[in-house]
């Protein structure tokens, strides 16, 4: 990995003041460093980062902290509590009109994902809200742009308006929004041009074109890797057009995303929706209380727990947690565990979800059809092999047998030993740590996900992690 | 005289850095300038420093790079004694030559086979400008009399194909493209052969946007490149990454993982017309040694243009000029 996480960054603060029975002022300080660049990795911007830290020590100094027993993992929490607070604790809906078609508006800058993004949109909200969408394309300007939202809309069987590219994107709007009214589209959804928000004519555009659509929503979207400048983009956008939420795409990327606590706090605009693969199925609603771990460098235990409930049988998850807690997990588990892994949807981007995962080297390049691979190598197995992970490890021979059999090399028939090994290991360490440490470690602090739980049947969410 | 004012003596200079600082402008507003920062300072603390760091870190310059960077100011501080902050000036900007140059002297002009083809590959992450690029620079190697073929090798995303075929018009020259859909490598196969077939100078290559944590996807490029070796042997290829002047501390990862899946040449600074100031090739070519060959500076088909370092700081510092 490129940036080392916050975890591993404190854990280094820590080491420098285990021993002492308190903290003082100038330790705080110290971890507040570590806790700054971290965020400044994550591309949060630096005013933000300066005044999150200052309020952070603020309230790490007060007293409920240095009453706490580990006050270390206690200054850690308050980092992730604040900046949970300030990314919102809930998703964000969006606003329905009731009278008439809802209008949403896509703005942004030029390759931040719009016309992608508008297509998804309105599969969202028809396949989750039952609403009967209409694309328009009115970006004249891009070569094609009017060629791509049309194949999206095909793709995805949602009809677009459009008039070419000799129209003006102000008529284009009015006739799409008639059509619209006409037809009992209860949905409208605008494609514009992607500019710069310094660009005064095409801001001037988007101005003009809010007054005729009047629109429910006006949504900046945001690419996920942007950097320090996603605070004057935001704001500039915002300024013209009082924004009512961001949508940050290309979340399925490696980037940790601090351009969505740039612009929650300088702006107060909630993130209502999070681009997260090329398919046109994969938008999710944001939640921000999981993206706060994302942007310390956490895994994102939430988002794996909401995708586990709803691909899989809850006994058969349950016995596996246990079995994982266990440390008594065999070949036969890992092959059942990457059989659940692959309903779940795809390898590499369930792994990141996992605390500590993220530190495994090349976690990201981790190739789908590894899974394949792996499941080649257990069939190779005997079965007391499988239930018996020590055979292998110990006997050569019994390797190089399984590799010819699967027609794998031994490298990657010991790789797969070793990663059973270090799952194994790291289960058990989650089972000795108590629930103070675990909560150090960034995962959900009450352990039980209440908000994760959507009445999909009783007894749900019961993960023990 | 600083080293600035010598640089930017003189007009065309001044004029043509011009168009560097566009962008810049409208952030120094919502930023404390480096002019400021040096001027209204008494003297050279710790205080300083952090502001100096601020305006390095907004510009996106890697937290490593910037890190280093103060560092070597202070050394540099220390060992020569200086005391008024404005002073700061010429050593700031010499180190920031030293960062970029790093005692190399750095070629990004196109390397052409003087017989033959010589194709340039377009990479990057989705939505950083590859196609408009493109465009661009079939115009400006037209301008150069050159003859150009493009390729339309990305075939995923919706209305990409047309997209290049739409610059292929306004430039007049040819687009290579099979269906959407298809295998981008055999793509550039046919057009390979048709550019030989046709004589063209020069091939520039489209390629669909990939996140670089894609594995399949960058596998894909790994073919695109063994099929280029394989068609055109023994000749030198460029491989730009396409890189938007808005990204931040992700672009060293995609300039990393990009260089190992195919051998990146140079990098193409797109968007800089915006308020973004694309530090990070800055860092890039710190930790990885890839230059930046080409900078986009604006939506006109005449918008692109050869990479200048001199120009470039000037564009960071550009209120030292007024």
């Amino acid at each position: 990995m490129a940036f080392e996480n916050l975890t591993s960054r404190m854990q280094m603060a820590f080491r420098r003041i285990t021993g002492k029975a308190k903290l003082t002022e100038n330790d705080i300080e110290e971890m507040m460093k570590e806790v700054r660049l971290s965020l400044l990795e994550a591309d949060v911007n630096y005013k933000v980062v300066k005044e999150f830290t200052s309020e952070v020590k603020a309230i790490a100094l007060g007293e409920k902290i240095m009453k706490g027993l580990d006050p270390g993992q206690q200054v850690v929490k308050v980092v992730n509590d604040e900046l949970v607070k300030l990314m919102g604790t809930e998703a964000v809906l969006v606003r329905f009109n009731e009278t008439r078609p809802t209008v949403i508006m896509m703005v942004g800058l030029q390759g931040a994902g719009k016309t992608t993004t508008a297509g998804k949109l309105g599969y969202y909200l028809r396949k989750n809200h039952a609403k009967k969408p209409l694309l328009i394309a009115a970006d004249i300007y891009r070569p094609a742009a009017i060629d791509q939202l049309i194949t999206v809309g095909n793709q995805l069987e949602i009809p677009v308006f459009s008039l070419g590219i000799d129209v003006n994107p102000r008529e284009i709007v009015k006739e799409g929004l008639k059509k619209a009214n006409a037809e009992g589209f209860d949905l409208v959804i605008i494609d514009t041009a992607g500019r710069l928000h310094i660009n005064e004519t095409l801001m001037d555009e988007l101005i003009d074109i809010k007054k005729i659509v009047k629109p429910d929503e006006i949504l900046l979207t945001v690419d996920a890797m942007t950097g320090q400048d996603a605070v004057n983009v935001s704001m500039a956008f915002n300024e013209a057009l009082e924004i009512t939420g961001c949508i940050l795409t290309k979340l399925d990327g490696d980037t940790r995303g601090g351009a969505a606590l740039s612009i929650r706090k300088m702006t107060g605009i909630p993130i209502k929706f999070a681009g997260t693969g090329e398919k046109l199925t994969e938008i999710e609603l944001f939640h921000p209380e999981r993206m706060a771990s994302r942007i310390l460098g956490m895994g994102d235990v939430l988002t794996l727990i909401e995708k586990a409930q709803e691909e899989i049988d809850e006994d058969e998850a349950m016995s596996m947690m246990e079995k994982m807690m266990s440390g008594h997990f065999n070949f036969n588990d890992l092959l059942k565990q990457m059989k659940m892994i692959k309903r779940m949807g795809a390898f590499s981007g369930i792994l990141k979800f996992l605390p500590g995962m993220s530190q495994l080297q090349n976690i990201d390049k981790v190739d789908d059809k590894q899974l394949v691979y792996v499941e080649a190598i257990i069939h190779s197995m005997t079965p007391e092999e499988r239930k018996n992970p020590e055979l292998i490890s110990r006997s050569s021979s019994r390797r190089n047998r399984v590799a010819k059999g699967s027609g794998r090399s031994t490298t990657e028939v010991n790789r797969l030993i070793g990663m059973l090994d270090k799952q194994r290991d790291m289960m058990k360490r989650f089972q000795g740590m108590n629930p103070a440490s675990i909560e150090k470690m960034g995962q959900n602090p009450t352990g039980q996900p209440s908000s994760v739980n959507k009445g999909k049947g009783k007894g749900k969410g019961g993960f023990r992690i | 005289m600083g080293i600035f004012q010598k640089l930017f003596q003189s007009k065309e200079q001044k004029l043509k850095a011009q168009k560097y600082r566009l962008g810049m402008e409208k952030t120094r507003k919502s930023m404390s300038s480096l002019k400021e920062v040096l001027t209204n300072s008494k003297k050279i603390d710790e205080a300083l420093f952090d502001k100096l760091e601020e305006i390095f870190i907004m510009a996106d310059i890697g937290i490593d790079t910037v890190v280093l960077f103060i560092d070597a100011l202070r050394k540099e501080v220390s060992h020569l004694k200086i005391e008024k902050p404005i002073d700061l000036e010429n050593i700031i900007v010499d180190k920031m030559f030293d960062l970029y140059l790093k005692g190399d002297i750095i070629d990004t002009n196109i390397r052409f086979n003087d017989s033959g083809l010589t194709l340039i590959l377009f990479v990057g992450v989705n939505g950083t400008g590859k196609t408009t690029s493109i465009g661009k620079m079939a115009y400006k190697l037209k301008q150069e009399g050159k003859t150009v073929m493009l390729a339309a090798g990305d075939t995923f995303r919706a209305g990409a194909i047309n997209q290049l075929k739409i610059w292929g018009d306004r430039v007049g020259c040819s687009v290579i493209t099979k269906a959407e859909g298809s295998d981008p490598s055999s793509v550039i196969y046919d057009a390979i052969h048709e550019a030989k077939k046709q004589n063209i100078d020069v091939l520039l290559c489209d390629t669909a946007g990939r996140l670089q944590n894609k594995v399949n996807l960058m596998k894909e490029l790994d073919k695109i490149n063994r099929t280029i070796k394989r068609e055109l042997p023994n000749t030198i290829y460029e491989s730009y990454l396409v890189i938007d002047a808005t990204t931040g501390q992700n672009g060293l990862n995609q300039a990393k993982v990009f260089k190992e899946a195919t051998d990146i040449s140079g990098i193409v600074l797109t968007k800089l017309d915006g308020t973004a100031k694309g530090g990070i090739v800055l860092a890039i070519r710190n930790e990885l040694n890839i230059p930046i060959s080409f900078v986009g500076l604006g939506e006109k088909i005449t918008d692109l243009d050869y990479f200048d370092i001199e120009n470039y700081i000037y564009g960071l510092f550009a209120d030292f000029f007024e």
